[in-house]
């Protein structure tokens, strides 16, 4: 008797506690993940996908002098309960009708794709090294790698001015050795530009190539050593493949903002190098044109997410295979 | 009689057959290395070794970790070059050589497949890289994946593998160049003890049929008992004994082998008695006199070990006839294992003795619980005196 009324209340507890334990541990989970979630979806919904509709829908709008710039694309009229909407592809249909854009996308993604791959030729070595340094050395070689953000973009792109042009200091050099007798035009033309972009973005390639390298079994060089293959060839069949999602995420996070890039042209290239980011700027800022630099903004966007979808892509069935 | 005659006596009476190439006068290494020394900085990872390895060895290197037997293959590999000494395989001084023109092939530990590549294309780049026509490397590549049985996973990548299939890719990667000498680093040290047993025999199998020179390093001192020819056991970079692993597990030359291969009691003694042909040993450890019936040689009143294996050792409830190799203690400790029982004896000394006996009859009368006062006694034949 005693024992049973001991026990009896003793486990009624007990299930009572496990019960809120579970649901508490339960509950806590779903909180918790949930908050994980909604923060970057909030952050994207608020930073991205909003803004992109807001611009989407300004590039199927007619530009106007009003404020804001461009004529709107639903009227309520609320005496009649008249909703009307009126939406125009005319921009769209304007980008590839008119040369100037078309020349603009294509050479902006010739200049940001060989910029790229100028970038990738001089990334790779360094990241090599970095990759094969001491373990001391290397977090050492890979602050050096990060150590120009220290200082904005936007000064560092001056300072290759201040480098470049007429009366700058590799000028100066070169004329004072007497290599050249009269100043090189080096700022204001495409290689300026390209300098500037492989400049900017080499710790973009550096980074990802290292990690990729650093993660290499040295065992397998031996391996193809052993097996016949000269240090040329270990390096073209093994290192290199091996080094390859390395390679795509670098190229990929130099190639998308070069595209776009507007800094760089404006300040260091010519006035005749045609890039898209310039073309909007000048859409947005000179023509005012709200809808035709929103439209431009739809179609470079779209023009770098299917290739990037399709080397996802490519990626994720190679793996899986 | 010293202790190399009465083990080549025994090897006499027991090999009918033509003997080994390792004990003919005269015959030709295929691999001699040559007071090899390696120095990492101050450190000497291979001390002056000198090894004869004939053609159809499978030579073992058995050492603990930091023995300096994997540096030894990498120079075989051409991967470290000796600080001083030669290596000569098949007649030609590999000094100088690169790894890539060397007629050696090598199994890695972590078999270092090329995960880029699948099944059929890691076993092919050693032939592609000969600059062989594409019929030939497909026909041996298929040929060599049939013979380590994987024949119909050569599409599949080394991750879609499991450890023994990747063990035998490696296996077919090495093999299929050819090589005169293949050099294996702890082949079967990533599979488990039943797969690394089936993978032992197989390993033999296909060095017979090849015909092709092995080395093996290994830290696992059954998988050199089972595998070798002859066993050479490193210890300090230093090649301490070389011999079949007969001879190896019953006349170690020295405490390290005797200790390092299978377990051993070691009686510290004396030298009462030195004869040509045996010694008397007092040993205030094993509360007896030693006999042992092979000479050494020593000073009187020296101080040797003698090892008895635990095997080797009756253990008897009542006292035997002999007067020497025959000690007396009790039971501390005994485990039945089934095909076997061990147990732990406490002789009076102190000294604790290990003991195995098989249980050949299924109702032994002749097992022993704990506390119960035994007696311990040997042969004189088997047991070794070891003075270094």
């Amino acid at each position: 008797m005693n024992m049973k009324a001991l026990t009896l209340p003793s486990s009624l507890v007990e299930t009572l506690g496990r019960l809120t334990m579970r649901f508490n541990i339960f509950k806590g989970m779903k909180i918790g993940r949930a908050t994980v979630i909604s923060i970057p979806t909030f952050w994207l919904a608020l930073f991205f996908f909003i803004p992109f509709v807001v611009v989407f829908k300004i590039s199927l709008a007619e530009s106007a002098i009003a404020i804001p710039p461009y004529t709107s694309l639903f009227e309520w009229d609320p005496e009649e309960w008249y909703l009307q909407i009126q939406m125009t592809f005319g921009n769209y249909l304007y980008i590839f009708e008119d040369a100037l854009y078309v020349e603009a996308y294509w050479s902006s993604i010739k200049i940001a794709a060989v910029a790229t791959f100028i970038t990738l030729i001089v990334a790779f070595p360094m990241a090599y090294l970095i990759a094969r340094a001491d373990p001391q050395k290397r977090t050492l070689l890979l602050a050096l790698v990060v150590l120009p953000f220290w200082t904005s973009f936007l000064l560092r792109v001056y300072a290759w001015m201040g480098l470049l042009k007429k009366n700058g200091v590799i000028n100066e050099i070169l004329m004072g050795l007497g290599i050249t007798d009269q100043p090189l035009q080096m700022i204001q033309t495409d290689f300026a530009v390209y300098l500037g972009i492989v400049y900017t973005y080499l710790p973009f390639m550096i980074l990802p190539l290292y990690t990729a390298l650093e993660k290499m079994d040295l065992t397998l060089l031996e391996a193809a050593e052993d097996l016949g293959a000269r240090p040329y060839q270990s390096f073209f069949l093994v290192t290199l493949p091996l080094a390859v999602p390395g390679i795509i995420a670098g190229c990929l996070l130099v190639f998308i903002p070069a595209v776009g890039e507007f800094v760089i042209p404006a300040l260091l290239g010519a006035s005749d190098t045609l890039m898209i980011g310039r073309v909007l700027w000048d859409e947005f800022f000179l023509n005012r044109d709200w809808p035709m630099a929103s439209a431009v903004a739809i179609v470079m966007l779209v023009l770098l997410v299917l290739p990037i979808m399709l080397v996802r892509n490519g990626q994720d069935n190679k793996e899986a295979n | 009689m010293a202790l190399s005659q009465v083990k080549n006596q025994e090897s006499e009476m027991t090999s009918k057959k033509e003997l080994p190439l390792w004990k003919q006068d005269g015959a030709v290494p295929f691999l001699r290395i040559e007071n090899v020394t390696k120095k990492f900085g101050e450190f000497t990872a291979v001390d002056n070794v000198s090894l004869d390895i004939f053609e159809n060895e499978l030579f073992c290197l058995l050492g603990g970790s930091g023995s300096g037997k994997s540096t030894l293959l990498r120079m075989l590999a051409g991967f470290e070059e000796p600080t001083s000494g030669r290596i000569l395989i098949d007649g030609v001084d590999m000094a100088g050589i690169e790894p890539w023109k060397r007629p050696v092939n090598m199994m890695f530990q972590s078999y270092a497949l090329f995960p880029h590549l699948n099944v059929f294309e890691n076993v092919a780049f050693g032939l592609k890289r000969e600059g062989l026509p594409r019929s030939e490397v497909k026909e041996r590549v298929m040929h060599m994946l049939e013979l380590v049985q994987l024949g119909h996973l050569a599409k599949r990548k080394p991750n879609q593998l499991s450890g023994g299939q990747r063990q035998r890719v490696a296996l077919a990667r090495s093999l299929v160049k050819r090589p005169k000498l293949l050099l294996l680093d702890e082949p079967l040290g990533a599979l488990d003890k039943k797969l690394r047993e089936e993978t032992q025999f197989e390993l033999m199998n296909i060095q017979e049929e090849l015909g092709v020179t092995f080395v093996v390093v290994t830290h696992d001192q059954e998988e050199a008992m089972t595998l070798a020819t002859r066993i050479g056991v490193m210890n300090n970079g230093i090649v301490v004994q070389t011999d079949e692993p007969h001879d190896v597990y019953e006349y170690p030359t020295n405490k390290f082998v005797a200790e390092f291969i299978g377990s051993v009691n070691m009686f510290e003694g004396r030298v009462m008695e030195d004869e040509i042909d045996s010694v008397t040993i007092a040993s205030k450890e094993a509360g007896c006199q030693l006999f042992v019936n092979h000479g050494i040689n020593c000073s009187p009143d020296q101080k040797v070990h003698v090892a008895v294996r635990p095997e080797k050792i009756t253990i008897s409830g009542e006292k035997p006839q002999q007067t020497v190799n025959c000690a007396y203690g009790y039971v501390e400790d005994y485990a039945y294992m089934g095909n076997m029982s061990i147990y732990k004896v406490r002789l009076y000394s102190g000294k604790e003795v290990r003991v195995t006996q098989p249980n050949a009859n299924r109702k032994s009368t002749e097992r022993f619980t704990w506390d119960q006062e035994v007696y311990l006694s040997w042969d004189e034949e088997s047991c070794v005196v070891l003075t270094a």
